[in-house]
């Protein structure tokens, strides 16, 4: 018989070390499979998923790009989730941003680009924040369930857009709103280093050591830990619950906001219901993945922006289903949180002792 | 085959990871004997039977019953074996009668079981209703349908884990009488307990562990509790708890009417009235649940409280009076009262278990100066002193105190709470599994504090340290005060009379 024991502690080039076998395991397992079911050459899979993800400099930087638009969400579930708020409302926090940020682009067109795009910021981070706002207070007042409240705003989120959208419609009856500014590039990110996705990725990476200092080292980041981790022990020490859970929650959500700013400023150029993408949730993988540090989520969006876009590719390249590459994701992202059980957890057998008298 | 002994445990041991609790223990359980297992907390008593009552599985050695050897891999095990175990916390559904929480996880017939507690009731004079609901039951009639439980499985051997923790001093007698009438049957009983004059009026024989060890073991008549101390502990003790004498002393707060309902409107504390004093340790006395916590929680600000109370507090810096009563914990603070609390719940509301020892030292601290950051390093510096002077055993200052055993987390706490050196401290059951000498610490620090003319609130539950320490008691029950005493002029049974019984004597006097 096995025996499980709690670790007390494990040195870090371990835990890590224990991660890095669970992903081999992960990929030797999916070989089999994509070789069982297909007959393919899953090192040749494998190169070719690679290849989506790395194969042209456009590629890399449609990569990075992902990456900061999952790691900009992530930062943004952060606060909240470690005050064990559960804002699973991401997505509709980053649909009002993108509302926002839309709206300013079309009805600001006048301003100097370098303003309107601080104008445009402000506007989604307000929109996001106010979308979380209304959960928070009532979990604050009314102690409402945040997850539900959050996922239901989600819905009121897509209308509104879809209301907004035929609201903005460009060319009538089309239903879509087109590429918002397409002659003036106005509220468009300009060309950093010479790269059209440079502007995201300093953005979201000022937010991701901001956000990681926030947490860590200022007095709010003490309060949302002591609040997440214990209401009366906050009161006990003179917190005002009620004030650091909206306050945090707010912040939730205009940092998701401010993700949907990079949405339409920083990539799309407009505004659909399609703008979140799902991303709302997927980033709430990333955010537990990461231990809602905004530092280790660098990695963790990364590895899910590769599984996704590599999977894309396998399916287009070797014409087969969609599903088989969302399986091997799946499978991967398993064996990584399964591998957190081995860090906790010590597995051993039972000593000799005990196995003779299990015998007897 | 018959022997004289009903169990025997020979070389028992048990790891928790790098912790052992158990090493090489051997212990017999003679027929028809009460046996005590005595031993300060986390000297491994409570696992060493778990692990005879299933629970647990020791990782060496080996377990006789009736002399054949067995294999006890769960309470079910335990059961066929004749093994019954009563825990500290009661393994009762709140929502079932008695008879059903007797029935659970048994192929009987309800009418059967009620006629079965019927027999055994009359056996052992217990009092269990069969259909009473158990939310309705008090404490010990709890305790009681435990008991039955175990006895209506067909126990032979019961283990009793710190049965007389929740009792007053009149049940606590009942519960004896009861286990005599066991014994009488036949039946092999081993209480668990740290309460020396327990083991002394009860038991046949005392088994010590130490340190999860096998000390010894002595007959109950030839020995007494000084030396009982003196294994349990390991060198010799001294059992008096000091009260020094303060002359100065002034009212430092007053609570008049104080009433508090809880969120179902239940009234939980009912026109409570007394003046603490500097310079004096006033006791909290009452059966658990009688409204100590609502007292506490009223006072430091965390618990609403019904139009008409008033809790007037003194400032010593000014001798000003400012009314506490409706204000926020943060209010509290930012007037400038030097209230310090060490709540019941340490883990749950004093300190935060997933933290290291600074950052616990950060709950009072971490709003000083005016930076958005936090200050870390006095915290650490606080920490450090802490650890040293207090003695916690730490494998450095960054581990989560959850990590840290019982007593550590407690030193860290009331070291917390002295530091800023209060002029009111309420301490709830600050002593609760604590061993000995760790309990005299923090006794001594009470009274350092109440030597520099600090009132302190003390909560207990052992009326033998209330009598001994504090200057005067204030009994609660129900709700209401039954009483307040001169702990150096009163005997227990007064004390537990008053637990009890509202209004015999004293009424709600001043």
């Amino acid at each position: 018989m096995f025996r499980i024991q709690k670790r007390t502690a494990l040195p870090v080039w371990k835990s890590w070390l224990i991660r890095a076998i669970a992903i081999i395991i992960a990929l030797v397992l999916n070989g089999v499979l994509i070789y069982g079911l297909t007959k393919m050459n899953p090192v040749k899979v494998y190169a070719t998923m690679f290849n989506g993800v790395f194969g042209t400099e456009r590629r890399i930087w449609n990569t990075i790009r992902d990456i900061s638009m999952l790691l900009c969400i992530g930062i943004g579930l952060a606060p909240a989730f470690k005050m064990k708020f559960w804002n699973i409302g991401a997505e509709g926090q980053i649909l009002l941003g993108g509302i926002a940020a839309a709206a300013c682009m079309m009805y600001f067109d006048s301003l100097p680009n370098g303003l309107l795009l601080v104008v445009m910021f402000l506007a989604a981070a307000a929109a996001g924040g106010f979308w979380a706002f209304i959960p928070g207070i009532s979990k604050a007042k009314l102690n409402t369930n945040e997850t539900l409240f959050t996922l239901m705003m989600n819905y009121i989120a897509i209308q509104l857009t879809s209301f907004f959208v035929t609201f903005w419609e460009n060319s009538y009856g089309s239903n879509i709103v087109g590429t918002i500014n397409l002659e003036s590039h106005k509220g468009w990110f300009p060309d950093v280093f010479g790269q059209m996705y440079g502007l995201n990725v300093i953005i979201v990476a000022v937010l991701a050591v901001t956000m990681y200092f926030y947490l860590k080292s200022t007095k709010h980041g003490f309060e949302i830990a002591v609040v997440g981790e214990s209401h009366d022990t906050a009161r006990y020490a003179a917190i005002n619950v009620p004030a650091v859970t909206v306050r945090t929650v707010t912040l939730s959500g205009a940092v998701c906001g401010i993700a949907g700013f990079l949405a339409v400023a920083g990539q799309g150029h407009t505004i659909s219901t399609n703008t979140a993408g799902g991303r709302g949730y997927v980033a709430i993988i990333v955010a537990w993945l990461a231990k809602f540090n905004t530092l280790v989520m660098i990695l963790v969006s990364f590895l899910i922006v590769f599984l996704e876009m590599g999977a894309r590719e396998i399916a287009s390249k070797f014409n087969i289903s969609d599903n088989l590459s969302q399986v091997s994701t799946g499978i991967i992202l398993f064996f990584i949180l399964g591998s957190e059980f081995f860090i906790n957890y010590k597995v051993a057998l039972r000593e000799k002792d005990g196995a003779k008298q299990s015998a007897e | 085959m018959d022997t004289e002994f009903a169990v025997r445990m020979v070389d028992i041991t048990k790891h928790f990871g790098t912790i052992t609790a158990n090493k090489n223990v051997s212990l017999d359980i003679r027929k028809g004997e009460i046996l005590s297992l005595l031993g300060e907390n986390g000297s491994g008593k409570t696992t060493l039977m778990n692990m005879l009552s299933g629970i647990y599985y020791p990782d060496g050695g080996s377990i006789y019953v009736n002399g054949t050897r067995v294999d006890i891999r769960s309470p079910k095990d335990a059961f066929k074996l004749h093994i019954g175990m009563i825990h500290q916390h009661f393994k009762l559904v709140d929502v079932f009668t008695a008879a059903e929480n007797v029935k659970l996880g048994l192929n009987a017939k309800i009418p059967a079981v009620r006629k079965s507690i019927v027999e055994i009731c009359k056996k052992y004079s217990f009092a269990v209703d069969p259909d009473k609901k158990v939310y309705e039951m008090s404490v010990s009639e709890k305790q009681t349908l435990e008991i039955v439980k175990v006895l209506y499985r067909g126990a032979d051997i019961l283990i009793l884990d710190e049965p007389t923790a929740v009792l007053t001093p009149q049940e606590t007698e009942a519960l004896f009488k009861v286990m005599r009438a066991m014994k009488a049957d036949g039946k092999s009983i081993v209480i668990i307990t740290h309460k020396l004059h327990e083991v002394l009026e009860i038991s046949d024989r005392v088994v010590v562990l130490r340190k999860g060890e096998y000390i010894g073991e002595v007959e109950t008549s030839k020995t007494d509790a000084q030396s009982l101390s003196d294994m349990m502990v390991g060198h010799a003790v001294t059992l008096n708890i000091d009260r020094p004498e303060v002359g100065y002393s002034v009212p430092r707060l007053f609570v008049k009417n104080l009433t508090v309902k809880d969120n179902l409107g239940v009234t939980r504390l009912d026109n409570v009235s007394f003046t603490a004093n500097s310079g004096e340790i006033l006791g909290v006395a009452g059966i658990s649940g009688s409204g100590q916590k609502e007292l506490l929680e009223a006072i430091a600000g965390l618990c609403r409280t019904e139009p008409g109370s008033s809790v007037m507090y003194v400032n010593p810096r000014n001798d000003e009076e400012e009314e506490l009563c409706g204000l926020s914990p943060e209010h509290i603070r930012d007037l400038g009262v030097s209230l310090a609390f060490v709540p019941e719940d340490r883990l749950g509301m004093g300190l935060v278990g997933s933290m290291n020892i600074p950052d616990n030292m950060m709950l009072r601290s971490y709003k000083d100066g005016k930076s958005c950051f936090a200050d870390r390093e006095k915290p650490r510096e606080l920490a450090q002193k802490i650890v040293d002077e207090l003695g916690v055993l730490t494998p450095d200052l960054d581990t989560p105190i959850r990590k840290l055993s019982g007593g550590n987390v407690q030193k860290i706490l009331v070291g917390r709470e002295l530091s800023f050196n209060p002029s009111l401290l309420m301490a709830a059951y600050v002593v609760r599994g604590l061993d000995v000498n760790t309990s005299y610490a923090i006794y001594g620090l009470l009274n350092d504090l109440k030597k520099r003319g600090g009132a302190v609130i003390f909560v207990g539950e052992d009326l033998d340290v209330l009598l001994e320490l504090c200057d005067r008691i204030l009994v609660l029950c129900g709700g209401r005060v039954s009483g307040i005493v001169d702990a150096r002029k009163t005997q227990k049974n007064e004390v537990g009379l008053l637990m009890t019984n509202l209004g015999s004597a004293g009424g709600t006097a001043e």
